[in-house]
């Protein structure tokens, strides 16, 4: 097997990102306005790369599906945005959020890369202050911080509970400037549906007007891919419902490799499966579990009112299994018990995909008045979209699919391993490892984009030079005419189901195979049915046209063309991981008592895709992972 | 415990359209069947999907997130924004809102700005105009101080919280019966003014902004207040009273609104 050169520089940990901004090559501010670069998605890390990259001098062309770049996913983040600051004085420090996202990761990330977003996570936060970022403030005027996702610190800077919005805002808000001020281009309502390669270097990109179906080439020095996550592979997820994989699949196909496909999140605490046509699962703050016990009925198949059922016949399950943890395991732990327990029949709710999350006892001990202090807002949100009184009768909740580790394989400066391609964001895999901790995904956008894409595009550019291949260039118009005749097929099947139909089918698959828990047999099972399906969509999706207008239901098409792609890719990762680590647990790699067993003698390193061909097996490179700052350690919750 | 899961009927008399050029008309369509813990949207998924098997155009519309925050989605139900859910987007509208038999009149939002692309799709791209033309704090990537050197008092900071809550989705507009969209405008205006790193900017960014909705053809604020009621995110018309207290100072200021090619940024 073969290896992937990550291009780490050397020198001792903490040194290496500003040596490596020291030896990198600069541009003459005015010899940067001759480099074009193609922006796709303006999420956190892709506004903030065009805004950022304008301000240098750069003629940037940007792409988003919505009608508006504010409208990206990173607008739904909750939570908050960790920074190393240490204003609350609890000891923290820019290494020890660099050993906690190593350690979160379940040792699957890189340290450089990792070490180097703890350090820029300061400067973002200066950065979106400066930009107008309403944080939350203490009573003095200075910032407010709070612990989050079972940190012992407090280190999470938050806007009420939108701080993604606010910080997506604030970027937006930098991009519009650069619109206004001419030096970006803003291209909403397109999607990118190919990339264009020739003589190993990204020259451009295939894009389609939503709302005409125009499909037009754009040509550029450098393309950049912002497109965010894949986690709508499983159907209903947290996900937008415009998220897809398309534009980094695109990518795959034409030769940047894939890295650990396989690592998803999937977060215990959203709302559950309610109705039929559910499209969405929505997220509630984790915090919940902090008062909140989690049970269902002891005997399958109970249908009883939750408040009818005995405490002698309720199941709580995870206080049992962990009675150290409790309910407050971490989200992987806490989201595989809970379809263990609903596999086993003793799921809750109208479709039996859900488990009580029951506030009784705390209400007893502390009143409804400090609970609803502390919940009340997502209390009212469960109110409204559940129709139920959670102060009354347990919630219900279910685990979704939330973010996607995966991603393309990116080096150091966040070049795949297309020369010219770079992947930003939750788009590439860099460093989250096997598991993302809770308010590190705002952080790595923002690093990503404002920080370090100016320093390495710089890098790249003033050694390739120009790209000197135009639009005219035959390996636009072929990609062009492979575009529009993937259209045309899609339009002619004509069969007898609709494309959201043939999604839920393939969702239920990797939701069973490939998600939570993942063993052999299963995975193989997953790969068979997946090539069905593939098959049954391209003989029997319906699509309706004309395709020169806006057709949601066409677009949906190609996205999910690419996701029945997807999903045979992860369940090979995964099957070929036969270990167990972060939010990926092969149950051949399980202790006697539910504990997930890594493997660092055989797979402490990342496994990077590459296509061969529509019928050839992909190729796979390994990455090897060393770890001369921290200590490995197996995780324990018991 | 949550109700069970039921069926109802409903009579959708729904807005259609091909282009911006096409007249448009509404068209009755009866949907059957709908779950009623599906919310609005899903409830049009599920008729758009037996439309398709039926080879009929389906319906379209904007909606992304469906969790109330991205500001995509939009329409009129029975002539309210957004639908009569108080303080929701549309995606958080639920059909068991509607009793079997009802009938729900569906429309795209409509303003002299808005252009209609499709059914009940608009193009809004006139607020991102007016963003353009000064919403935001001109800084650069890098080189900002640290966080806590400026300390904002923690009600201001509130307050501009509760102005930058704007999603931008554009009811505020298709309410009014103006169809103005100052209640857009001062929220940004009012943020900014609020922050102490919005100040430099206040004088030419009311002025740009206010002199951008203009070009774009929204009408002017005759206090309705009906953009207030018809918020998502129940921004409050007192930012409107914020934008017109600036608005003065900008005027006493002697500075003039801002051109899109701001003239301190040219390279």
């Amino acid at each position: 097997m073969s290896q992937l050169d990550g291009k780490i520089p050397g020198g001792p940990l903490s040194a290496k990102w500003d040596r490596h901004q020291l030896e990198m090559k600069l541009i003459n501010p005015a010899n940067r306005r001759r480099f074009s670069v193609i922006v796709v998605g303006t999420g956190l890390a892709g506004a903030a790369a065009s805004a950022s990259l304008a301000e240098l001098g750069y003629t940037v062309k940007t792409f988003c599906i919505q009608d508006s770049p504010r409208r990206a996913h990173s607008i739904a983040a909750q939570g908050g945005i960790n920074a190393a600051k240490n204003y609350a004085n609890d000891g923290d420090s820019i290494w020890r959020l660099f050993e906690d996202t190593i350690k979160g990761g379940d040792y699957r990330a890189r340290e450089a890369n990792v070490y180097r977003l703890a350090q820029l996570s300061n400067n973002i936060i200066d950065q979106c202050v400066a930009q107008g970022v309403p944080f939350a403030r203490e009573y003095g005027g200075l910032l407010a911080n709070r612990s989050f996702g079972g940190a012992q610190v407090s280190r999470t800077f938050y806007a009420r509970g939108q701080t993604g919005q606010q910080l997506l805002l604030g970027a937006y808000g930098a991009l519009s400037r650069q619109i206004a001020a001419g030096r970006v281009t803003m291209f909403s309502r397109h999607e990118m549906l190919d990339l264009v390669v020739s003589g190993n270097r990204a020259r451009g990109i295939i894009a389609r007007n939503l709302v005409n179906g125009e499909i037009k080439a754009h040509a550029a020095d450098a393309v950049l891919l912002a497109t965010g996550g894949y986690s709508n592979v499983y159907y209903l997820s947290t996900n937008a419902i415009s998220c897809n994989v398309s534009a980094i699949w695109q990518a795959y196909r034409k030769g940047a490799c894939f890295a650990n496909p396989c690592f998803t999140q999937i977060h215990p605490t959203s709302l559950p499966h309610v109705s039929g046509h559910q499209t969405k699962l929505t997220l509630m703050s984790e915090s919940l579990r902090n008062d909140g016990r989690v049970w269902v009925p002891k005997k399958p198949g109970d249908r009883r009112r939750p408040n009818d059922i005995p405490e002698n016949e309720r199941h709580y399950y995870l206080e049992e299994k962990y009675p150290s943890f409790g309910n407050l395991v971490p989200r992987d732990v806490a989201s595989r018990n809970a379809k263990q327990q609903c596999d086993a029949g003793k799921g809750v709710g109208p479709t039996g995909r859900a488990v009580f999350l029951d506030f009784c006892q705390a209400i007893k001990r502390d009143g409804a008045a400090v609970i609803a202090r502390k919940y009340g807002n997502l209390f009212d949100m469960y109110r409204n979209i559940i129709d139920d009184n959670p102060y009354e009768t347990p919630m219900m909740i279910y685990p979704a699919a939330h973010f996607t580790m995966g991603g393309l394989w990116v080096d150091y400066n966040l070049m795949s391993t297309i020369p010219g391609l770079f992947v930003l964001g939750e788009a590439n895999f860099s460093d989250h490892g096997a598991n993302r901790l809770g308010a590190n995904a705002l952080m790595q956008g923002l690093a990503d984009g404002y920080f370090i894409i100016p320093c390495t595009l710089a890098g790249y550019l003033s050694d390739a030079g120009n790209s000197n291949v135009g639009t005219d260039h035959t390996a636009f118009s072929e990609s062009i005419e492979a575009v529009k005749q993937r259209v045309v097929k899609l339009l002619a099947i004509n069969g007898k189901r609709t494309v959201d139909d043939i999604h839920r089918q393939f969702g239920r698959i990797m939701e069973d195979y490939v998600g939570l828990t993942r063993n052999e047999a299963g995975l193989k099972t997953a790969i068979e049915q997946i090539r069905e399906v593939r098959a049954e969509f391209w003989e029997n999706v319906k699509v309706v046209g004309p395709a020169n207008r806006y057709r949601l239901n066409l677009q949906k098409a190609g996205r999910l063309a690419d996701f029945l792609e997807l999903g045979e890719l992860m369940a090979i990762d995964a099957l070929n991981r036969r270990e167990s680590c972060g939010g990926h647990l092969r149950a051949e790699s399980e202790s006697e008592d539910g504990e997930a067993i890594r493997d660092d003698e055989n797979f402490c390193h990342v496994s990077a895709w590459e296509f061969k061909g529509d019928d050839a097996e992909p190729g796979k490179f390994n990455e090897p992972l060393v770890f001369d700052n921290v200590t490995l350690r197996q995780r324990s919750y018991k | 415990m949550m109700s069970p899961n039921k069926t109802i009927n409903i009579t959708l008399k729904i807005w259609r359209q091909q282009g911006p050029k096409d007249r448009g008309r509404f068209e009755t369509i009866p949907v059957e069947g709908v779950d009623t813990h599906s919310s609005f949207l899903e409830m049009l998924d599920f008729l758009n999907e037996k439309r398709i098997l039926e080879d009929k155009e389906p319906i379209e519309f904007d909606n992304d997130c469906r969790e109330g925050i991205c500001g995509t989605c939009g329409m009129m139900i029975n002539g309210i924004p957004h639908g009569h859910g108080k303080a929701m987007t549309v995606c958080q509208l639920h059909m068991r809102e509607f009793n079997d038999g009802d009938t729900i009149v569906v429309e795209p939002f409509r303003a002299r700005a808005f252009s209609i692309i499709q059914d009940l799709l608009v193009d809004r791209s006139p607020l991102e105009k007016i963003i353009q033309a000064g919403g935001y704090i001109s800084v650069n990537t890098g080189g900002a101080p640290d966080a806590n050197a400026l300390p904002v008092a923690q009600e201001k900071a509130d307050e501009a919280m509760d102005g930058a809550a704007c999603i931008g989705c554009g009811a505020c507009v298709a309410a009014c019966p103006n169809a103005s969209a100052m209640l857009f405008v001062s929220a940004k205006v009012s943020q900014f003014a609020l922050l102490p790193q919005g100040k430099p900017e206040t004088n030419t960014r009311v002025l740009s902004m206010l002199r951008e909705m203009d070009a774009c053809g929204f009408g002017n604020c005759s206090n309705h207040r009906v953009c207030e009621s018809a918020c998502p995110k129940e921004v409050s018309i007192s930012h409107i009273a914020r934008f017109n207290r600036e608005f003065f100072k900008a005027g006493l200021s002697g500075r003039l609104p801002v051109s899109k090619n701001h003239p301190n940024e040219k390279l």
